[in-house]
């Protein structure tokens, strides 16, 4: 790794391909942490539109009473796939690429630990979702059985192709795993002399306990889907009550995985909010070391919640108490977080670019989704809003002003740091906006439909839910529409966006900053000097 | 009981009074909130539900009005210099405590309705709720009564070929009848997969799992109807299993339960033809088989086989064609309909399937055959609904 290889590297990226075998061959067999994070960046994007546009026939159907557009079985496809491709394949990706681009450049290291494995686990990802999209193609339709894939729906009802979506779920969790053993890796060896523990920007360390959860979690769901694949194929009886299985087993272990799962989400998120609030506050991050130990609790705390999401399915009433209790105390550490972001903010000298927006909208509406997890922790209220349009939205409100703001947030905010380019302010602002409003559209009146007792995952309703189903339709294609401006704003800053310092914003603190926008290829060649 | 529901009561009228909930109950007839219910466990439950609203509610409202002011207080625009501070052990302190005091609150109220909600002891009536589907089936236990309860929204206003009704998707052929002000039990299971039983107005959700036997309970305070639907993916018509309870006074419950107790008039079976099967056989077909095999008969194979051209369909003998009816085919999606339908409406259905889509087999098959085909099973759910 020396300098000349370095600059003909960024040759062969400066002038765009020379042929196309050599541009395949550069990105199909790189192991610069850069490109990989780029590509799942990319590939993220890219399934962000397929995903979207899935919800948006999803919504599209909705929209009236009656059958229109879509049998109920198609629907339940794109149910279920709506499912898998949003958590699996774009969320967890992008911040696997922020991850790949950043945590070197944060650590001030030249590369990720295990540059080899870094390019398998993502084209093992890539292989997966070929697998995972093509199971709709095939005979008997594609998995119909929702994301959670509860047997026996998914085993003796289940189409043939739930085979190969359980073969996909195995690719996804090896990607995963592989993936979190180099960020392991690379925070623990990586870090350059003087980063200590304490040290960590809040980004690295949410990502390292991720990384942990992840492993923790990934083989439980790889159990429990070859149990239904042997249920399924060779004549097992795991989950079949008729042969002494048991049906509630597989719920038990798919929330110990799904549960912590929608904290491997949100947690490296928490990471780019606690970047990007100080950044713009031109101000510490307040209290970051009990960031670090709300962080640790929230992940620790995840692993024993999961049967919250089984209330009505018959658990015994001491289990209910402890799973109610265990629940609700996930509040004080995340409530934590808010405040201290809140804090960050109070007397600093804040300013409103793009990035600083994303984090603002998200802690108010991530919020808001706290408030609605916090009501659902409540058991007995819990029996009303389980499975109903209410818990629609407040896993909405987590994920998508939750999670999608604070990864465009990120995005927003090292976009010039890694091209050189700065991204155009109006159109930036323009896509906020306009999310915020079709955000707020489209998952807001989700509550009230699921109080007033609309199931969720139906594709026909009774009449007296069609207004809030209108406004919601509307809502997400105003949301995915939305989308393009971000898309072209973001080709229109690599191709031609204004050249930036390598300061890019004046508030901005730790070591990427210290590096050239675009950074060399291989970041830190010699350790940097840490104060 | 009594002292604790007031205590709730009281506690969430002085939260709701400086909280947001006001315009919220407000606005509970145009359907945006939990509906208040007609059981205590409803009541509580909607007391709770307004409780932590207002609570959230509450601790929203500061925290979103401390961000509004420093998002204009503190912008550089207005000449704001960063301070220089990040930590405050006092205040971190603060912000650990409350919330956890707030929540020891609200867990005590939620913990009193929880051991009440699973309290089943002591029941006047007990309902075995079987869901399968895409029907429930409902056997009062020491009544010797029981009957299937489908949908019956007709296909046509799914399909937006007739206007819609004002019960659209929520309406059955046989309502759940119970009476009032008497502890009603319900056991709640599954044939095939996992359903859930719903009905907000009676705070009653329980998952039905094949292998197990949930209980819940409900104690009906007003006569009325009650609506509700299932609320757990279960395949193609999970949208079309609704529930509807109709609770009567004991008196009307009584009469209720002499008429389900009268013999059944014997069918009809004299003047069987072609026509008027056909016609009540498409009805059935689109009522119970159309939503795997699909009105044209083309399924979605290899789960739900086509019908057309089948040789189970077209081929003979026909009793292979009754006894997959009749039995279903165990293991797969194919339910087994002899405890379900008539031997009438199974006589239809066959008809109808073999002489449709262009089979004209000219088949005509009579209630009579479908009996004999009964009597010559073992299997103990083959005897007549």
């Amino acid at each position: 790794m020396n300098m000349q290889s370095d600059s003909i590297t960024e040759q062969a990226k400066e002038d765009a391909p020379k042929g196309i075998s050599s541009f395949l061959k550069h990105w199909v067999f790189t192991t610069n942490h850069k490109d990989i994070g780029t590509l799942y960046l990319c590939l993220s994007f890219m399934m962000f539109f397929v995903g979207g546009a899935m919800a948006l026939v999803l919504r599209a159907e909705l929209f009236i009473p009656g059958l229109q557009l879509v049998s109920p079985n198609f629907y339940n496809v794109l149910v279920t796939m709506h499912g898998l491709i949003m958590l699996l394949t774009v969320i967890m990706p992008v911040a696997v690429g922020l991850a790949n681009w950043q945590i070197p450049m944060m650590i001030g290291a030249p590369d990720m630990a295990l540059p080899r494995l870094n390019n398998m686990s993502f084209w093992i990802l890539v292989f997966a979702i070929l697998l995972l999209g093509s199971t709709i193609f095939m005979d008997g339709g594609g998995p119909n059985f929702g994301w959670t894939m509860y047997v026996p729906l998914s085993t003796s009802f289940g189409p043939p192709s739930t085979d190969f979506l359980i073969f996909s779920v195995h690719m996804l969790g090896i990607s995963s795993i592989l993936g979190s053993i180099n960020i392991i890796a690379t925070i623990i060896n990586m870090r350059a002399p003087g980063m200590t523990w304490m040290k960590l920007p809040m980004f690295v360390w949410t990502w390292l306990v991720t990384a942990f959860l992840l492993l923790t979690i990934m083989p439980v769901l790889a159990g429990a889907v070859t149990m239904m694949l042997a249920d399924r194929n060779f004549g097992t009886s795991f989950f079949n009550s008729a042969g002494g299985g048991d049906p509630l087993l597989f719920q038990h272990l798919f929330w110990f995985f799904g549960h912590p799962e929608v904290y491997v989400l949100i947690l490296p998120a928490f990471g780019v909010i606690s970047q990007v609030i100080p950044t713009f506050s031109r101000k510490k991050l307040f209290g970051y070391n009990r960031m670090v130990v709300a962080t640790l609790s929230i992940a620790f705390l995840s692993l024993t919640v999961w049967a919250h999401h089984m209330f009505t399915s018959g658990l015994p009433l001491a289990a209910e108490i402890y799973f109610m209790y265990a629940t609700m105390l996930i509040a004080i550490p995340t409530g934590i977080k808010i405040f201290n972001w809140l804090a960050t903010m109070y007397r600093g000298s804040i300013t409103f670019e793009t990035p600083m927006l994303f984090a603002v909208g998200f802690i108010v509406m991530f919020t808001f989704g706290g408030f609605t997890g916090i009501m659902m922790s409540i058991a007995p209220s819990d029996f009303q809003y389980q499975d109903s349009y209410f818990i629609v939205g407040h896993f909405h409100y987590v994920l998508v002003p939750g999670a999608v703001f604070a990864y465009m947030a990120g995005i927003y905010y090292w976009l010039p740091k890694w091209c050189g380019r700065m991204y155009s302010e109006t159109l930036g602002q323009w896509h906020f906006w306009l999310m915020v409003i079709a955000t707020n559209l489209t998952f807001f009146p989700m509550h009230f439909l699921g109080l007033a007792g609309m199931p969720r995952r139906i594709p026909d309703y009774a009449l007296q839910f069609t207004n809030f189903n209108m406004i919601v339709t509307v809502g997400a294609f105003i949301f995915g529409f939305s989308q393009l401006i971000f898309l072209y704003n973001v080709v229109r800053t690599i191709k031609r966006g204004s050249r930036t310092t390598a300061q890019v914003w004046d508030g901005a603190e730790g070591l990427e900053w210290t590096l050239s926008s675009p950074p060399p290829h291989h970041s830190f060649q010699t350790p940097p000097d840490i104060k | 009981m009594k002292s604790r529901k007031s205590n709730l009561s009281y506690l969430q009228q002085s939260l709701t009074g400086i909280g947001m909930s006001m315009p919220i109950s407000a606005m509970a007839e145009w359907g945006i909130n939990l509906p208040k219910g007609v059981t205590p466990v409803s009541r509580d439950i909607y007391d709770l539900h307004m409780l932590t609203m207002a609570i959230c509610a509450g601790i929203g409202l500061i925290v979103y009005s401390f961000l509004i002011f420093i998002l204009f207080r503190y912008r550089r625009s207005r000449g704001a210099k960063p301070a220089d501070f990040d930590n405050n052990s006092t205040l971190e302190n603060i912000w650990t405590v409350t919330p956890f005091l707030i929540l020891v609150a609200m867990a005590i109220p939620s913990t009193l309705v929880l051991i009440d909600m699973e309290d089943e002891s002591n029941a006047d009536i007990t309902i075995k709720i079987t869901g399968s589907q895409w029907q429930w089936h409902y056997a009062y236990l020491d009544k010797d009564i029981e009957f299937y309860s489908r949908l019956s929204t007709p296909t046509e206003q799914i399909h937006g070929k007739a206007k819609k009704g004002e019960w659209y998707l929520l309406e059955v052929d046989k309502p759940l009848v119970l009476p009032v002000n008497q502890k009603v039990r319900f056991l709640v299971t599954s044939d095939d997969v996992i359903h859930s039983w719903w009905v907000p107005e009676l705070g009653v959700k329980r998952d039905a799992i094949p292998g197990y036997i949930h209980e819940s309970w409900a104690k009906i305070l007003e006569p009325g109807i009650y609506r509700g639907q299932c609320a757990e993916l279960c395949g193609i018509d999970h949208a079309f299993m609704p529930i509807v309870v109709k609770a009567v006074t004991e008196q009307e419950f009584t009469q209720w339960l002499a008429q389900q107790n009268k013999p059944r008039l014997t069918e009809q079976t004299d003047d069987w033809k072609m026509d008027t099967e056909m016609r009540a056989g498409r009805e059935h077909y689109m009522r119970y088989c159309a939503a795997c095999h699909q009105e044209d008969g083309s399924g979605n194979p290899p789960l739900f086989p086509a019908l057309t051209n089948s040789s189970v369909v077209v081929g003979k003998p026909i009793s292979r064609h009754i006894d997959l009816v009749l039995q279903g085919v165990p293991g797969s999606a194919m339910p087994a309909f002899a405890g379900q339908l008539s031997n009438a409406e199974i006589a239809a259905i066959i008809t109808y399937e073999r002489n449709a889509w262009d089979h004209d087999t000219g088949d005509l098959i009579t209630p009579e055959q479908v009996q004999m085909r009964r009597l010559k099973t073992s299997d103990t759910r083959a005897t007549q609904p």
